[in-house]
C-alpha cells in the first residue's frame, strides 16, 4: 500500500509504513541534511517530527542555497 | 567593530554565496575575504538527488552568522514566510528582507519592504532590510526599528557601482543604525568609497563571485573595505579648487 503526497510541488507515491515526518525524511536519504520542514502549510519544528503524515498531505522541504 | 542588535562582527564585510565557479572556488573566497556574516537564499529542495553538494552543509557554521534573505518575495506577507522557514532552521534568528519591486532593474518594492519589515520585527526578528538610496524611506524603517539599514550602491548585480553618493551620505548621516551598503559593488574602489562615505560594512557578492579570480578579488574586498573604514576614521583633507605647494616656498634657491 502507498501513500500519495504532495511534494515539493509534484505528486509522489510513499510507502505507507512512512507515517510521520522523521520517517518520510529518512525514506527521502535527508534526515542528516539541514532542511526545514513544511506540512500542510505548517512549518514542523525539529521537536516536532513525530508529526503523523497522511494521504493527500502537502509537504514542501526547504534548504539554503547560494544567494546575495 | 561592526555592531548588529547584539552580535559584534570585527569584519565589515558581508558576503554572498551565490554565483561561484566551484565549492573549492567559492571556500578558499570565503576565508581569504575574512567575512564573518554570509547570505543566503531559501528554496525547495530537489529532494530525488539528496547527494547534490550544498555549500551551507560544507562550512563550520561555528564562525559564520548566516543572514538567509527573503529573495524571489513579491509581497510582504511571502518575505515573513520565507523568513519564518529560515528561523525554523534554528541556525540563524536574522533576515536581509528582499522584496523585489520590478523585475528588470530588481529594485526593491518601498511599501512591501516596510510592511514586511514591520512584521518581522513583531515576531522577534533581527531584521535588515535591503532597500533604495531613498533617504526618507530609510529614515521610517530607522523609526519602526531596524537593526541595520541595506541600502542599494546600484542594482542587484550590475557592478556600476555607488551611483548617488550623496543620497547614501544623507542616509548615513541620519541613520541610528547601522548602515550596510548593499548590491550593485563592482569593484574595490566602489567597495572603499562606500566605506568613505562612512557607511558601517559593504554586502556584496557578484563582484567576488563573477570576478577573473574570485578568490584574489574577496582578498582585494577585504582590504579596500579596511583602507576605506580606516581612511573615513582618519578624516580626509579638504578639497580645494587650486593648488597650495607641498613644498616650502622659503628658501627658494635665487635665479
Amino acid at each position: 500500500m502507498n501513500i500519495t503526497l504532495d511534494m515539493n510541488g509534484n505528486s509522489h507515491e510513499i510507502p505507507s509504513d512512512v507515517s510521520n515526518v522523521q520517517q518520510l525524511l529518512e525514506h527521502l536519504n535527508l534526515a542528516d541534511r539541514i532542511l526545514i520542514v513544511e506540512l500542510n502549510k505548517e512549518i514542523v519544528s525539529k521537536d516536532a517530527y513525530d508529526k503523523p503524515i497522511k494521504d493527500r498531505d502537502q509537504i514542501e522541504i526547504i534548504h539554503f542555497v547560494g544567494g546575495g | 567593530m561592526l555592531k548588529i542588535a547584539d552580535k559584534t562582527f570585527s569584519s565589515r564585510l558581508l558576503l554572498g554565496t551565490g554565483k561561484y565557479p566551484s565549492f573549492e572556488t567559492q571556500k578558499e573566497a570565503v576565508r581569504v575575504s575574512e567575512a564573518e556574516i554570509l547570505t543566503f537564499a531559501v528554496r525547495r529542495m530537489n529532494i530525488f538527488e539528496p547527494s547534490q553538494p550544498n555549500f551551507l552543509e560544507q562550512l563550520d557554521l561555528s564562525k559564520y552568522t548566516l543572514l538567509p534573505n527573503t529573495a524571489g518575495a513579491k509581497t510582504a506577507e511571502e518575505a515573513v514566510r520565507i523568513a519564518k522557514l529560515a528561523k525554523a532552521s534554528g541556525l540563524c534568528d536574522m533576515v536581509k528582507v528582499e522584496i523585489i519591486g520590478c523585475g528588470r532593474s530588481l529594485l526593491p518594492d518601498p511599501v512591501e519592504t516596510l510592511r514586511a519589515t514591520e512584521m518581522l520585527l513583531e515576531e522577534g526578528f533581527i531584521v535588515l532590510p535591503y532597500t533604495s538610496d531613498d533617504v526618507v524611506l530609510a529614515r521610517r524603517l530607522c523609526e519602526m526599528g531596524v537593526h541595520a539599514i541595506m541600502p542599494g550602491a546600484s542594482p542587484i548585480g550590475s557592478g556600476r557601482g555607488i551611483l548617488n553618493p550623496l543620497n547614501l551620505s544623507f542616509i548615513i548621516d541620519q541613520s541610528t543604525v547601522p548602515v550596510i551598503i548593499d548590491a550593485g559593488i563592482g569593484s574595490p574602489k566602489d567597495a572603499a568609497y562606500a566605506m568613505e562615505l562612512g557607511a558601517d560594512a559593504v554586502l556584496l557578492n557578484t563582484a567576488v563571485s563573477e570576478a577573473r579570480d574570485p578568490v584574489k578579488m574577496a582578498l582585494a574586498m577585504k582590504l579596500a573595505i579596511e583602507a576605506g573604514q580606516l581612511g573615513y576614521e582618519a578624516g580626509r583633507m579638504p578639497k580645494r579648487d587650486y593648488a597650495i605647494a607641498s613644498s616650502p616656498m622659503e628658501g627658494l634657491l635665487p635665479n
